[in-house]
């Protein structure tokens, strides 16, 4: 399995959609050929018209406030006395988190599609808010499915939806979190696709689906490129870009413009939620060699049992709370281009103690787990190593977890 | 030679009737129980769908859900829709059987090993929700030359062009998907509007047997004599749920109710 260069990953695929011969695919009920094939017709389409980009860039400079910010953790790396540590501070944008890259992405697409409703999938809450707040924007109605386990832990951004007009349908079956959020959106999109337009919110489902959202957070990236060469004059040699991984949209957006680079120079490295210390269960499909699955549209690396059901999952963080994982990243992994570690709630926790104490950041739970594998791994690592983590989302969504587990939240 | 699939529309023509395809999920909501279903309502039912479940479906609605986590929650492995026709297979009475379910139990049992298995114990033909055309070509082969009808889906999303190459590439079933919708779906079509899609595409190859699903139920049935065959699913899967509810037998509860349903068709 063998990455090509000079052509976006994102774009990788076969003609059914698969990457590396078996990630993706398009696996979807009959009805939604269709709808698939006229968003595909109209992604090609304009992802190539100038003024759909222009339009883009413009949202993106004014509406979300890009670029964001890069920024040396000096504390951080002077507490922990090896390898410099930065932060890129995606949770700059409007919003608090990348989510937003891809919403506006779908909410044009939606417009040119001559539909006034938009739907999508929940799990931080995060694509929720943004989805809310670029549908207002836009001027469409928007439904956002949440499980209803994450509506409990995430207040703060259904508050948030709410206040943006949209509606949240609470989705009661299987385990009450993204898993099943997803499928209810596709089966809401399954009845009304003649209407409605379906953004999924991460990195995931049918193929359509994977290369609008890489092509949307690849603006994290192109930023970095320019931040790094402002900072030390080229890309260093010594470079380690550590996302976490749920679906992976904001890792692929972190590392795409990084993947021709010699995996000496740029390492890759992802970071699953590893869940409970002292539980079996996980949301690390990765890391922890998971089966190959079909789920939402896709075939990827899946928690599963032997039977093929999806397994219950667990972790502190909602946002990276999926059995499954975008096939480019199963892509990224087969490949041998990109390393996927895990780290438990408990690490999570910890990094998000450590690094609040030392710096003026608050990253979310989710880029807490990156947060945890630098932090293990910056004290081995001499000073030449530039060690960049994506903070890709503000810890407020949080605060009631935290505080549950930490006693206060620090803000 | 024809398939068990055939000759069942072949009878229910000569009685100048549409044929009565009921669906339940196997397990639901025990294997025992599940079974005994089947061999009740095979008096009245031409064929029977057999659900196998998932707890990731993204096409049923809430009545095959609730049916489908209902099987699982009792603890029901792949395994066991094999044993299920295997034994149902043995009455009397038996009709030919079409499981339905989604690719990754498929993928995850192996295709080969999965139609294999579906031959052994006399599955007469597959419905896989979410493998459609042309992915499922190899699929669909495989199936053939085993003797199981691969069934296609066709949906009102589906163009001309596109109908007449699933045709061309179908066995001797296709399925019609009566509207925009999860199953179980209320009829938000009228059934005139069905019908005149329903015989565009039949006349694409008047040979090939076409039913159509989703929204059918006792009130809606009568509409659609004329198709070859028509299915029943969501609301005998509520039905096993009332019953269940009622602290009444779902067996006695579902022949009832596809009794009920024969009758309006005939």
């Amino acid at each position: 399995m063998k990455i090509k260069k000079g052509i976006p990953l994102i774009d990788q695929h076969d003609k059914n959609g698969f990457y590396g011969g078996k990630f993706g695919g398009n696996y979807v009920a009959e009805t939604l050929k269709k709808p698939i094939d006229d968003l595909t017709k109209l992604f090609e389409k304009y992802r190539k018209d100038k003024n759909f980009i222009k339009e883009r860039d413009d949202l993106y400079e004014n509406y979300i406030g890009t670029p964001t910010r890069f920024i040396k953790l000096q504390n951080l790396t002077d507490h922990l006395g090896g390898a410099q540590i930065y932060a890129k501070m995606v949770s700059d944008c409007r919003g608090g988190a990348h989510k937003c890259y891809n919403a506006i992405t779908h909410a044009m697409l939606c417009k040119r599609a001559k539909k006034k409703y938009i739907c999508t999938d929940t799990g931080a809450g995060y694509n929720g808010k943004m989805f809310s707040m670029v549908a207002k924007k836009f001027g469409l109605g928007c439904k956002v499915f949440m499980g209803t386990r994450d509506i409990e832990r995430q207040k703060p951004n259904c508050d948030a939806m709410k206040k943006n007009g949209a509606e949240i349908v609470p989705v009661n079956s299987g385990s009450k979190t993204l898993v099943d959020a997803v499928s209810e959106c596709i089966r809401y999109w399954v009845s009304n696709c003649d209407k409605v337009h379906m953004g999924i919110g991460s990195l995931v489902g049918p193929n359509i689906f994977v290369k609008i959202c890489g092509f949307s957070t690849a603006q994290i990236s192109r930023e970095l490129v320019v931040q790094l060469e402002e900072e030390f004059g080229e890309i260093p040699n010594k470079l380690k870009l550590i996302n976490c991984v749920g679906g992976g949209s904001s890792a692929y957006g972190f590392w795409s413009e990084f993947i021709d680079h010699n995996k000496n120079q740029v390492e890759l490295i992802g970071v699953e939620a590893g869940g409970p210390k002292n539980s079996k269960l996980h949301a690390a499909p990765l890391s922890k060699n998971s089966k190959i699955g079909i789920l939402h549209g896709a075939a990827a690396y899946c928690v599963q049992n032997s039977d093929g059901q999806i397994n219950e999952t667990e972790s502190i963080s909602s946002g990276l709370d999926y059995p499954s994982v975008s096939p480019i990243h199963c892509f990224l992994k087969d490949s041998g281009r990109a390393k996927y570690v895990s780290a438990t709630d408990e690490a999570a926790l910890d990094a998000f103690k450590l690094v609040t104490e030392l710096e003026e950041i608050s990253p979310s739970l989710e880029p807490a787990h990156a947060f945890a594998e630098a932090i293990k791994i910056a004290p081995k690592l001499d000073d030449s190593n530039i060690i960049v983590v994506d903070s890709c989302g503000d810890s407020l969504k949080d605060k009631d977890i935290i505080k549950k587990h930490l006693g206060s939240y620090p803000r | 030679m024809k398939s068990q699939i055939s000759l069942a529309f072949q009878k229910c023509k000569k009685e100048n009737r549409p044929a009565l395809l009921t669906y339940t999920v196997a397990g639901d909501n025990s294997k025992k129980k599940s079974l005994e279903i089947l061999k009740s309502i095979s008096n009245h039912a031409d064929i029977l769908e057999i659900g196998f479940p998932h707890n990731a479906p993204t096409a049923d609605g809430a009545q095959i859900q609730n049916s489908s986590y209902r099987a699982l929650k009792n603890g029901f492995k792949l395994k066991d829709v094999f044993q299920i026709v295997k034994n149902y297979k043995k009455s009397k009475n038996a009709k030919p059987c079409i499981l339905m379910g989604y690719y990754q139990m498929v993928y995850r049992y192996g295709e080969r090993k999965f139609v294999k298995e579906c031959r052994k114990v006399g599955v007469n033909g597959l419905i896989v929700v979410d493998l459609p055309w042309p992915d499922n070509k190899k699929f669909s082969k495989l199936c053939k030359k085993n003797s199981i009808t691969f069934v296609q889906l066709l949906s009102p999303t589906t163009s001309k062009e596109r109908m007449k190459k699933i045709i061309k590439d179908s066995h001797d079933l296709n399925y019609f998907i009566s509207m925009l919708s999860t199953t179980g779906g209320k009829l938000k079509v009228s059934p005139k509007k069905i019908l005149e899609n329903y015989n565009k595409i039949k006349k694409i190859n008047k040979s090939k047997n076409m039913v159509i699903g989703f929204g059918i139920t006792n009130k809606t049935i009568g509409s659609f004599k004329k198709a070859d065959g028509l299915v029943v699913g969501s609301a005998l899967c509520k039905g096993i749920s009332d019953s269940i509810k009622n602290r009444q037998n779902p067996v006695i509860k579902l022949n009832k109710m596809v009794k009920a349903l024969r009758r309006k068709i005939v």
